[in-house]
Order: structure tokens, then sequence, then C-alpha cells
């Protein structure tokens, strides 16, 4: 007889449950450049009314981990997977928070005439969530390669950052009158870029799952 | 049981094991000799063997568990560490366990004083149906270990104290051991095994028939124990191995898998054959 491990049903409920919250995240995210870009502050309002659901899906998935560890108790590889589970959930919820801070400003900015054509921070979130994406893929699969090549590929971001930065810096010298929404833009910038670390966080966990290796601060 | 993991071969085996010993982040004490060292035993019940080639260190004053599935050696390895397996008819040894490096099978050893030295305590409680200071007082008043009887009083009450149980019995040291609970009889014969002064305590699943207050006592005391002693423990609860132990030592069809520090081997063992036995995936 096929006999199964009890905590086999745990992980993949939890397994489950971190994935779902992934999606939610990275939709959150898109669906906020959308409301920029397309200046849709409907779609906006959408985003900051998701976030409850993504909250909620936070403390599940928070309580599915400590009842795993303390019912039971994982060890090895399935300890670091609980381990890593709990680290990542949090970190796909500041995701989260940075995608609501995003739809906040494009309600502001859409009140507004716009400042000039997005170019750079839809290509930026663009990057940022193929990065999660792939970083969920590679999260499920406990591919490290592909982990490690996503935190390759946060250098791009911060190029773009860099250059977003410079540019907005520069019109709000030039032209003094565009200094709040420059702004406003500028704090989207960095909640993409900051969005980029996140996902390299989720990369060096799965790393920790697969091969117990810390590589987190190891520059 | 069915697995398709191949056992790894003992050369990987003890190499597995040795660069973990000299790896062990606990092993304050990684300089010092090892308290006991076992090279190359095999042992055999008549024509059957028991053990396979074990190699394996035991630092000094510290704890190391034996894990692994029913049948796997562990006990059987453990009662070769004072020769308790002398007491069992067609069995045979082969190969070398030192103490403090001396040989115990060398010709000639005197049993009785490595037995003094290497105390066990066994699964159950086996208190002498003689009085709890009695039990205490057996193995110093046969081996003329004290000198007077106010001696033999601080002994018996430093023993007592050593295992945890001096403050509960004080006052009713005359009365029957048998009337104690089961895992205060437990810790008697832990006291009984350390009032002749051993240097390794042996014990077989201490507190395997206890409940978890009793056990929590005993996992204290080992703690507690290894201060002055060093400890060896078969359990199948790898939780109290994680808890209690500073090494364990994983052993399966008779081989010694690998040993590994604790923290290391319960997060990330050397051996898939170690990490599906923690891990629940056998058979």
């Amino acid at each position: 007889m096929e006999t199964h491990r009890l905590l086999d049903r745990d992980l993949d409920i939890l397994r489950d449950r971190v994935l779902l919250l992934g999606g939610e995240t990275e939709t959150a995210l898109l669906r906020a450049m959308y409301a920029l870009v397309e200046r849709d502050s409907a779609a906006a309002r959408e985003v900051l009314a998701g976030d409850d659901e993504i909250d909620q899906l936070e403390l599940e998935i928070d309580r599915l981990c400590i009842d795993t560890i303390a019912l039971r108790q994982p060890a090895a590889r399935d300890l670091r997977f609980v381990i890593s589970a709990a680290k990542i959930t949090p970190i796909l919820e500041r995701i989260a928070d940075h995608a609501c801070n995003i739809a906040r400003a494009a309600i502001e900015l859409n009140d507004e005439p716009q400042l000039k054509p997005y170019l750079d921070l839809p290509r930026m979130a663009q990057h940022a969530s193929s990065m999660l994406h792939a970083a969920l893929d590679s999260f499920t699969s406990g591919d490290t390669a592909s982990a490690r090549a996503v935190i390759e590929r946060d250098d791009e971001i911060d190029e773009i950052y860099n250059r977003v930065f410079r540019d907005l810096i520069e019109m709000m010298v030039n032209e003094p009158h565009t200094t709040a929404r420059a702004a406003r833009l500028l704090f989207v910038a960095k909640h993409i870029e900051r969005i980029g670390d996140y996902v390299t966080d989720i990369c060096e966990l799965t790393v920790y799952m697969t091969e117990a290796e810390f590589i987190k601060h190891s520059n | 049981m069915s697995t398709s993991t191949p056992i790894p071969t003992v050369n990987q085996t003890t190499s597995h094991a040795r660069a973990s010993v000299a790896d062990a982040p606990r092993a304050s004490s990684e300089a010092m000799p090892p308290k006991i060292n076992v090279a190359n035993l095999d042992f055999f019940y008549g024509k059957t063997q028991a053990l396979y080639d074990i190699t394996l260190d035991v630092p000094p004053r510290q704890v190391m568990a034996f894990i692994g599935p029913s049948g796997c050696g562990k006990s059987t390895f453990l009662r070769t560490l004072n020769r308790m397996n002398d007491t069992i008819p067609g069995t045979r040894a082969v190969g070398r366990v030192m103490i403090d490096g001396q040989d115990i099978y060398a010709p000639g050893t005197d049993v009785v004083a490595l037995r003094r030295k290497v105390g066990m305590v066994f699964q159950k409680s086996n208190p002498f149906p003689k009085s709890i200071f009695d039990n205490v007082a057996y193995g110093l008043r046969i081996n003329g270990m004290s000198s007077s009887k106010n001696d033999l009083e601080a002994r018996v009450e430093k023993a007592l104290q050593n295992a945890a149980l001096w403050t509960e019995v004080k006052d009713r040291l005359k009365t029957s051991a048998l009337g104690l609970s089961g895992g205060q009889q437990q810790r008697l014969c832990i006291a009984r095994a350390l009032a002749v002064e051993p240097e390794v305590v042996l014990m077989d699943e201490p507190a395997s028939a206890l409940d978890p207050i009793a056990t929590q006592k005993i996992e204290e005391l080992i703690v507690e124990l290894k201060r002055q002693y060093t400890i060896v423990i078969v359990t199948h609860n790898m939780q109290q191995a994680a808890r209690v132990s500073d090494m364990t030592a994983f052993f399966w069809l008779g081989k010694l898998v690998e040993v590994t520090p604790t923290e290391k081997i319960f997060t990330n063992p050397n051996e898939k054959l170690t990490e599906d036995y923690i891990t629940g995936r056998f058979g």
C-alpha cells in the first residue's frame, strides 16, 4: 500500500498558498503600472481594494508555517522549505505594498496633465514583474540555476532606475513647475527598484531551500 | 523495508564522518583526543553480522546521539563500548574500540573496571528491590569505593544530586526504590551509574518509557551531565536527539551512514539516506 506522509499534504498546501500570493502580488504590480501608464484610476483603486486579500493570505501562510513546524516537526529539506516559505511570504506582501503605493501615485498623477510619455518606468516594471514570475517558478521547482540567473537581472533594473532618476532630477531643476509630478514619478521608480531587490531576496531563499547555502550578504 | 537509495560505501561514510567531526562548530574539545575511538569494528551474533566496519570518534564531554531504524545496530554498537555484549553467548567483535587510548578488547582487560568507567542506563528503569539509598550505594559497596559510613553517605548524596533527584528523595532514602515514579526510578538508575564515578555514560533509550515531564527532566539532566561526562545516547526520538546532542550518528543496516554535528544533520545532512530517514521518507 502506498503511504503518504502527513507532512506532504501540509507542504503542498503551503506551496500552493505561497504561489497564489505570488500570483496576486504580480497581478497587483502589473495592474498598478497599467493604472499609471493608461491613466486608469479605477484600475488603481482595484489594486488598493485587493490588498486586504493579500494581507489575509499572508496571515494564512504564517499560520500554516507555524502549525506545520509545531505539529509536523519538519527536518532537513522540509524544514528549509517551511522556513523559506515563511520568509518569502512577507517579502511578497511588501512587494504588494509597493504596488499599492504605485497605484496611489497613479491616482494622484492621473488628476494632472501627464508630465511626459512613460517609457522607462513601464520597461522597469515589466522587467521587475518578469523577474518576480521567474523567481516564483524557481521557488516552485527548486531550480537554483534559474534563481541565480534572476538575481543577475536585478542590475538591469538598477541601471534603468539610475537613468530615470537623473532624467527626473534634471526635469525638476530645469522646469520647477513639474517638481510635484516628477517627485511622484521618482517615488514610483524607487518602488519598482525596491521590488527588484525583494525578488533577489526570494531567489536567495530558493538557493537556501535547495542547497542549504546562505548566499545573502555573500558579496 | 524497500528503498532505491544505495547504501553509501563505508569509505564514503567514514570520510564524511571525519570531515563532519572536524567541522563541528560546538566541538570546543576539537583539539583534544577523542574519549572513544572506534576503528573498523565488525560485530557478529553467531554467524549473523550486525555491525559493518564502524569507524567513529566520540569527543570528550559531549553528547553523541545514535539514531536509526529498529535493528540498524545502534544499541548493539552502544553495548560494544563497555563490552556489555560479552554477556550474550556466541557474540564476537572484530576491530578496535579504544577508550582514552586503551583497547578495551585487548586480552587481560578488566571488564569490571571498564564498566565502572563506562556506565550504562537502560530503556526500562531497573532499580534493585532495595531502599533508594542502597540502590545508589550498591556499586560503591561492591567496588569498595567508600572509606567510611560518612563517606558513603556523601557519595550517595552527590550521585543523587548529580542525577537531579536529591531534593525529591532526601527525606525518604530508606524507603523502597520501587515506590518511586517511573521518571524518578530512571533518575535513580542514573544516580546509581554516576555513584561509581564513571567517565562515560551510555544511555539506551533512557526516556522512551517516560511521560513528557519526566522526559524533559532526563534531557535537562543529560545536557547538565556533559559538563563532567562523555555521554552516548541511543534514541528513537529524533527530536530528543536534536534537543540534547552535540553530534548525531545515523546507522542503517549495521552501517554508520554519517556522523555530523546535530544542528547540521537536522537541517542539511550529508547523505541522502540520512535525509530520507529524518524526514520520514523511508519505506
